[in-house]
């Protein structure tokens, strides 16, 4: 009736393909739910209306019906959980080690990222800092260590499917693996006060080379 | 207890216009102020509303009427004149109107309308009983809930305006007033304080409700012959008195946190703010079925009376709501999957939160079973009933999409949630709209007119799905929600068309509305006089006289099965009611 998912923008990252597919895995379940449920309101509304003379049927209820219908949404929602268990953990829990690591502070309301430098440590004298700008190579993860200073924001990528929140007082790892090169928003997705609305910074995703070229010119 | 207190009631049965509309403890007055109060906030809270959608639809172009306004006021400095200068709604006052939109709709609408007007009216006279077991408390109940309800109005006219943190109110957000950004602290300290009031008033209903409904039914009503509204309601009454409080600390907490300087949210001082957030929810989760599980209860009255059918799988339906209570408080962690949380957690609630999903399909499946083989009447209240199976079924459905949390992490805080909250939220606004039409001639003495309750329905039910299926399209697309204005972003820009379609939609839906009021204030004065049973329905309130007086029944009434013996064969008519005595019990009841 109407493809919804349509609308899902472009993916741009290693896992944005298993959470699309078990969106769409979802998407049709539920959609054949929603229009069995609708038909068969729709058709009862029609063929039981009241006619005179045509008595309703004196039925308390079915169990078989019953057990059909309770362990069948059991059984569904079980797999729903299992499959949906190796997506997460791969996102949220398992981030793979990478030699690109970026620092993210989130504030009223902007985003600060900052790259270690050539020794690749934080913290130390050849830091640099991009306002509202996070360069990455594609086709390598990159981990994301992000620190919030003053209220909660959460660091949305919709090409990514990536999104997670910033929390002031502790520092969260999320990684991503681009898979296509090009200039993408970061919306921050968590109200975070008056200027919420437009709080945005850009991902710029680079080949290896214009990656490398890139960091030259910062780090120079 | 109930026929001394119905003679007692009996007795004094004269009283002057203050005990009489006023401080009454008719549990039936009690029941119309909360419906009047409620529904006079929801005229409050559906304009909020529609300003929300005026700025997303065209944002930052003065709102329609404003035009009419002089120079004079919008140099006056009124608080509408700070929150929206020249019409052009501020972002700050923008914040604000979805906060006290949610807010209001919620604590103030349908709480007060499910479970405090409509808890109030039938749970005595639907278990048989003259009066509420704490008439006083009662009473008490209603007049806490006004200063709230005043409190969190008056807070729009403070500085800085009305709470703008959203109706979850996330610290540190709204745990520091410097972090809001507007004039002043108070709007949040009102809203703070306003809720913290409401907890009182809600604790002493539920304490109420719990009592009544152990304590006061007639003879013969037993549990498995309780109609399965006041079995919500009692579910309903269990989870407020375990929930609320909770909320309750939550909220003194953080109004520590923003006066008296502590830190329980607020990492500098060694507080953590997902603390708030754990408080929050575990309050929230068993609150978001305080509001559907009435809306439940009211469908399965209505639909087998409509039907002429009893329901299907009574005991069924009882368990499953049973069933729905317990889960709601381990499913919480589902609204934090993306906070941060321990991933692990995570994985746990998607679990908690799929098999709570298991029961509500249930009571899906047995409406749909009532309806099979039944001899349907298509009166308003029927069609908002179905009509409230049918966005359940959506908003229940849409909310496996977020159930897994692996989807969530896309569709978290956009417009999929937005969509979802309202397909179930707003759709319990068909309950309540169900509840009104069909118990209407019970509390007024009057019929609604039923031409206009099917005008209302159709064009309600047409616009709120244009208003917010479209919603679930946006939320693929990534639209966050609680953003001022969609045009600030790139990805956003093809959505501009369906915001206004929105917006245009969502004011059509609110305008539907004024046949509803229309309706209600006419029929109040004068529509037709109601006959003491004018659906042919088997509870026992279709036995009290309509009104019912004092007291509610002339006799104790006695009960001798359930409540659903439709089309019973052994009898002439298609119903049978509760309190029927027959030589040879017919059928199988409960």
């Amino acid at each position: 009736m109407f493809d919804m998912l349509r609308w899902l923008p472009e993916r741009a990252s290693t896992y944005a393909g298993e959470i699309d597919t078990l969106f769409y895995i979802i998407y049709y379940i539920t959609g054949f739910v929603f229009l069995l449920v609708t038909v068969l309101l729709i058709w009862f509304l029609i063929q039981f209306r009241y006619k005179p003379g045509r008595p309703a049927v004196y039925s308390h209820g079915n169990t078989a019906l019953e057990l059909v219908w309770t362990a069948t949404p059991a059984a569904v929602f079980i797999i729903l959980f299992l499959i949906s268990q190796s997506t997460w953990a791969k996102v949220k829990q398992f981030a793979p080690i990478s030699d690109t690591e970026v620092r993210l502070i989130a504030k009223q309301f902007a985003w600060e990222f900052h790259y270690p430098g050539p020794d690749g440590k934080f913290d130390t004298e050849d830091d640099f800092q991009q306002d509202g700008e996070l360069h990455v190579p594609v086709n390598k993860p990159v981990r994301l260590y992000m620190q919030g200073t003053d209220v909660i924001h959460s660091f949305f990528v919709p090409v990514l499917r990536l999104k997670q929140d910033v929390l002031p007082g502790r520092e969260i790892l999320a990684w991503f693996e681009a898979t296509k090169t090009g200039r993408f928003e970061i919306p921050c997705a968590e109200l975070c006060g008056p200027g919420h609305s437009g709080m945005k910074g850009w991902l710029t995703v680079h080949s290896a080379e214009d990656y490398a070229a890139w960091l030259q010119e910062q780090q120079s | 207890m109930s026929e001394s207190s119905a003679v007692a009631h009996a007795e004094h049965h004269r009283e002057g216009f203050v005990r009489h509309y006023l401080f009454s403890l008719d549990h039936k007055m009690i029941g119309r102020q909360f419906l009047f109060s409620g529904l006079a906030m929801m005229v409050i809270g559906g304009l909020l509303a529609m300003m929300v959608r005026w700025q997303l639809g065209y944002p930052e172009q003065p709102m329609p009427f404003t035009g009419l306004f002089s120079e004079e006021f919008w140099e006056g400095g009124s608080w509408f004149a700070q929150g929206a200068p020249y019409g052009v709604i501020t972002s700050e006052f923008y914040n604000s109107l979805f906060t006290m939109h949610a807010t209001i709709m919620i604590f103030f609408v349908v709480m007060p309308i499910m479970v405090g007007a409509f808890g109030n009216f039938l749970i005595p006279i639907g278990i048989g009983a003259g009066d509420m077991a704490f008439p006083t408390l009662n009473m008490l109940s209603f007049w806490t809930s006004v200063p709230a309800m005043i409190l969190m109005v008056l807070s729009f006219f403070v500085p800085g305006g009305a709470a703008g943190g959203g109706w979850t109110s996330y610290a540190p957000l709204a745990a520091v007033p410097d972090y809001a950004g507007v004039a002043g602290p108070w709007g949040v300290n009102l809203w703070l304080i306003s809720l913290f009031i409401l907890g009182f008033s809600s604790l002493m209903g539920s304490i109420n409700y719990i009592t009544t409904i152990i304590n006061m039914r007639a003879p013969g009503m037993t549990w498995f012959r309780l109609p399965l509204f006041i079995w919500s309601l009692f579910i309903v009454a269990i989870l407020l008195l375990l929930a609320l409080p909770v909320l309750t600390s939550g909220l003194a907490m953080m109004f520590f946190d923003r006066v008296f300087g502590t830190h329980f949210f607020l990492p500098e001082g060694g507080g953590e703010p997902l603390l708030w957030q754990h408080i929050f929810w575990f309050f929230g989760h068993p609150e978001v079925y305080i509001l559907v599980l009435p809306a439940m209860g009211v469908t399965s009255e209505i639909l087998p009376v409509f039907s002429r059918k009893p329901i299907f799988g009574y005991h069924a339906m009882v368990f499953s709501m049973i069933a729905i209570a317990f889960l709601s408080w381990v499913v919480w962690g589902h609204h934090m999957f993306q906070s941060g949380m321990n991933p692990q957690l995570g994985t746990a609630f998607t679990l908690t939160t799929m098999m709570i999903a298991i029961p509500s399909a249930i009571k899906t499946f047995n409406w749909l079973g009532t309806l099979w083989g039944g001899s349907i009447r298509f009166t308003t209240p029927m069609l908002f009933a179905v009509g409230f199976v049918f966005l359940f079924t959506i908003g229940g459905l849409s909310g496996i999409f977020m159930g897994s949390m692996a989807v969530d992490i896309f569709i978290h805080d956009t417009y999929y949630i937005v969509a979802h909250i309202h397909y179930v939220v707003a759709g319990i606004i068909f309950g309540i709209f169900a509840a009104i039409y069909y118990w209407f001639p019970k509390m007024f003495g009057r019929m609604m007119s039923e031409g206009l309750g099917k005008l209302h329905f159709f064009l309600t039910f047409v616009f709120f799905n244009m208003t917010f299926f479209p919603m679930h399209f946006l939320g693929v697309g990534g639209h966050m929600r609680r953003i001022y204005n969609p045009n600030q972003y790139e990805f956003l820009e093809g959505f501009a068309g369906m915001n206004e379609f929105i917006t245009v939609s969502a004011l059509l839906l609110g305008a539907s509305q004024i046949f509803f009021g229309i309706n209600f204030i006419w029929s109040l004065f004068w529509g037709r006089r109601a006959e003491r049973n004018p659906w042919q329905a088997n509870t026992l309130e279709w036995d009290a006289p309509s009104p019912p007086p004092h007291g509610n029944f002339e006799v104790t009434p006695t009960v001798y099965r359930g409540p659903y013996e439709y089309s019973v064969p052994e009898v002439q008519e298609d119903y049978l009611p509760q309190s029927r005595y027959l030589e040879v019990a017919a059928g199988g009841g409960h």
